[in-house]
């Protein structure tokens, strides 16, 4: 993965296995049956001490010199390969781990610095994202521009060495316990919305920023809109080259879509080869059919085969992506075809969780919450098609750019972006 | 299909490629298609002359792969058969072959010679049909009787059935599985041929009444052939799987072509966002079914623990998304898409017979299910 370590001196993936499998032995706390990985709706305080524990887990991992196992040394990363990273995942299962800086810290955000940022950039935040320190938020979606990402409206002026942006940025996961935002701004209003864009990062919290959190359906509030009044940017902090936003977009992008691929990202392996980040799976509709009694109904089964069957596509599908682009033998927007699987998948195993727990889901009791969880997941089961870019928004890539069809028509190519129309401000797609 | 070729495998792959389209172009499968056996004679032993017969059989037996992969080689082999809908008895001969190969003894060289020369067709007799205990159960019997044994059963469909000159028969022994080796000319054996969706593949029905047999014509350890029989059904499967990939490649290769070719409104059928976004859906499905082809090939090679599971979940998902994926082909073609004329439907019944031949998705879907039970069974046992 990072190009300053030739491979003759890295260590052998079956001895990284037992170095990491000893000192996670002694090091990591076990993930344990009542831990519940993920976005949750805790009240704000346990929210707060999930995150500092994360960033103490995080610190763990780079005390141990496991920190950003696919990152280079020289940012703090330990220069191995995908198969490392492999191994530290398998060996990573039943084990708690910094769930809260793989998205959308360390991929898309890591992950485009690295690719797009100077060497004193890379300095000054990959070893504090890989220590612990830093926790970052995508300043992206607007609440005018969702799928239409090129149509921010967010505004960066020039003055001397400074930026001034103001706006609006929605759909921020967590930004109110992140500390750095990356964020895409119009730089250029004269000409075509793809040419007047640039990308910077901020700290989140500052006296121009102010944060308000969304309520979902679900109760959850983990999502923030941003509003940025007169936000002083440094030039030093603008990532990639004045009005050239768009060039690192795509690649945040890229990085976005390959997120449950990445090979930066830790996702802890479960015992049927799948990943813990997928979510539900056969082996947990298994139990679930259990619980509601229905393990000897043939028609219940059949469904935990599915789930079975899907989840295994889904990281079938991921691998021979990911080994495409890595052997540069498709081009990257073939990952638009992990993002609809994504979506397809674990709307359909979300479905199979209502149906399987039947009433219990829609009316359940105070001791019963793990199966009443299935009907509130299934209220919001379209994040998984919405959050990340629609799947909408694949489908068009998948045929455009991987099929090679013609382009959907666009009121907007080749006009300078103050002269396009814009409607009343409309809810924008959902984004980590 | 694989990503990752040797130069070996490539040429392998082309010749098998340019062989199909020189002597079996869609003009000739058509016309094929009255034909009894699907098939010439000489077209199978040239073919066999190219490595499709010998893939599974060991060096000593007259066999060999030009990798150390055979069954990762016939996938390829069978995925050229998919995207030329090719005739012959692929599947069936190779998993005889695979198996006698691996039971080994002198009985098995002569046969394997003639199997891997093309000059004789073997075809396994595993389904029943409407088994009793379901997917996959076996109720034709085979007893010892002094010192030989007598099978009676109804196996049916048979791979051509018709063609082969032996069936290698999966039967019940007392509580086990027992494999004959069994001559179509054999006293008490009836073969019925059926009536089948694809152009070129012949099905059979092959009846045994009371066939008696030399102890010489048990195939493995009597009685214990269970785990040989898992392994068939893998490879079986991988073929199948690979096969059925092909097919889907070219029936979405022909439906793309098309989207572009056709205008309607002044404008390609593929610049409608409505037909682009299912071209996507189905572009998902085909490198998902590709994905899960190779994935079920490499564990058979690698991971023999996964390999039934990686296998059923291919069978699984090519079987349920691939003739979806066909039939929105037909749909993007319009009426043309249904005629004789045009080629999509030789894809089509490749994939809908694949789709319901060895285990529907259902059937796997429930093996899986079954699976998933006993990993947690054994994992709580552990704890």
């Amino acid at each position: 993965m990072s190009a300053d370590v030739k491979p003759v001196d890295i260590e052998p993936v079956e001895e990284f296995r037992l170095r990491a499998r000893r000192w996670l032995r002694e090091n990591m706390p076990l993930a344990g049956p009542g831990y519940r990985r993920g976005l949750t709706t805790l009240p704000d305080e346990e929210e707060l001490a999930e995150v500092a524990e994360e960033r103490r887990l995080q610190r763990l991992l780079w005390d141990g010199g496991f920190a950003g196992l696919c990152f280079p040394t020289e940012y703090g990363g330990q220069g191995l390969t995908q198969a490392h990273a492999d191994a530290f995942n398998k060996e990573l299962a039943g084990y708690r781990y910094p769930f809260r800086f793989q998205i959308p810290t360390i991929v898309p955000c890591a992950a485009v610095l690295l690719e797009f940022g100077t060497h004193e950039q890379k300095l000054a935040h990959i070893p504090a994202i890989l220590r612990g320190d830093e926790l970052w938020m995508q300043f992206l979606s607007e609440p005018g521009a969702g799928s239409d990402l090129a149509g921010s409206r967010t505004s960066a002026v020039r003055q001397g060495d400074d930026w001034v942006l103001n706006g609006s940025k929605i759909w921020t996961t967590g930004a109110w316990w992140s500390d750095w935002g990356l964020c895409l701004a119009r730089t250029n209003w004269d000409v075509p919305k793809h040419r007047g864009l640039s990308v910077f990062m901020l700290p989140i919290h500052q006296p121009g920023i102010e944060i308000s959190r969304i309520e979902m359906l679900n109760g959850s509030k983990e999502f923030c809109q941003e509003f940025l009044t007169d936000v002083v940017v440094p030039d030093s902090d603008r990532i990639g080259a004045v009005d050239d936003g768009w060039t690192v977009a795509t690649r945040w992008l890229f990085h976005e879509r390959s997120i449950h691929s990445s090979p930066l990202t830790l996702r802890p392996a479960v015992a049927s080869g799948g990943h813990e980040s997928y979510g539900e799976g056969g082996a947990s509709l298994l139990e679930l059919a259990e619980v509601a009694g229905r393990l000897d109904d043939p028609g219940a089964r059949e469904l935990v085969g599915e789930a079975h069957v899907l989840k295994a596509a889904q990281r079938e599908l991921d691998r021979r992506v990911q080994a495409t682009i890595a052997g540069r033998k498709g081009s990257d927007q073939l990952v638009s075809l992990s993002r609809l699987m994504q979506g397809v998948v674990s709307t359909r195993l979300t479905t199979i969780g209502y149906e399987l727990a039947g009433a219990d889901a829609a009316a359940w009791a105070d001791d019963d919450e793990a199966v009443g969880a299935r009907g509130v997941n299934y209220l919001t089961r379209q994040v998984a098609c919405v959050g990340g870019g629609t799947t909408e928004m694949a489908r068009n890539a998948i045929a455009e750019r991987v099929l090679g069809m013609p382009r959907e028509l666009a009121l907007d190519r080749g006009v300078p972006f103050r002269e396009v129309r814009s409607g009343s401000a409309g809810g924008a797609a959902a984004r980590g | 299909m694989k990503l990752d070729l040797t130069a070996d495998q490539e040429l392998l792959l082309d010749t098998t490629r340019r062989y199909l389209a020189d002597v079996v172009p869609t003009a000739v499968l058509r016309k094929l298609r009255d034909d009894p056996d699907g098939y010439e004679p000489g077209y199978w032993s040239t073919g066999a002359e190219l490595g499709w017969t010998s893939l599974l059989v060991a060096e000593e037996h007259g066999g060999g792969s030009v990798s150390d992969d055979g069954l990762g080689d016939l996938a390829l082999v069978a995925h050229e058969f998919g995207r030329a809908a090719a005739p012959g008895p692929l599947l069936t001969t190779n998993v005889v072959a695979g198996a006698l190969s691996r039971a080994g003894g002198d009985a098995v060289a002569e046969t394997l010679g003639a199997l891997c020369a093309g000059e004789s067709v073997a075809a396994w007799c595993w389904s029943e049909p409407r088994p009793k205990g379901g997917f996959g159960g076996i109720e034709a019997v085979a007893e010892p009787a002094g010192g030989d044994w007598v099978l009676s059963g109804v196996k049916s469909p048979v791979e051509h059935g018709a063609q082969a000159d032996l069936f290698l028969v999966t039967a019940r022994s007392g509580d086990g599985l027992v494999q004959l080796l069994v001559p179509a000319a054999s006293a008490g054996v009836t073969v019925t041929p059926l009536k089948t969706l694809d152009v070129t593949r012949r099905f059979a029905r092959v009846a045994f009444d009371a066939v008696r047999l030399p102890a010489a014509a048990v195939v493995g350890e009597p009685g214990g052939a269970a785990a040989e029989v898992e392994r068939q059904l893998v490879e079986a499967l991988v073929i199948q799987t690979a096969e059925m990939v092909g097919a889907l490649d070219k029936a979405f290769e022909l439906t793309v072509a098309w989207a572009n070719d056709r205008y309607s409104f002044g404008r390609p059928l593929a610049s409608y966002q409505a037909l682009k976004h299912r071209f996507a859906d189905m572009k998902m499905w085909l490198e998902a079914s590709h994905a899960l082809a190779d994935a079920a090939a490499v564990a058979a090679r690698d991971e023999p623990a996964r390999a039934g599971e990686l296998a059923s979940v291919a069978k699984a998902y090519v079987g349920h998304y691939g003739p979806e994926l066909c039939q929105d082909c037909v749909q993007l073609h319009g009426g043309i898409g249904l005629t004789f004329e045009h080629d999509l439907h030789l894809y089509l019944r490749r994939v809908a017979v694949g789709a319901a031949l060895l285990g529907t998705p259902r059937d796997h879907r429930l093996r899986l299910a079954d699976l998933v039970e006993r990993r947690r069974d054994e994992r709580k046992a552990e704890a």
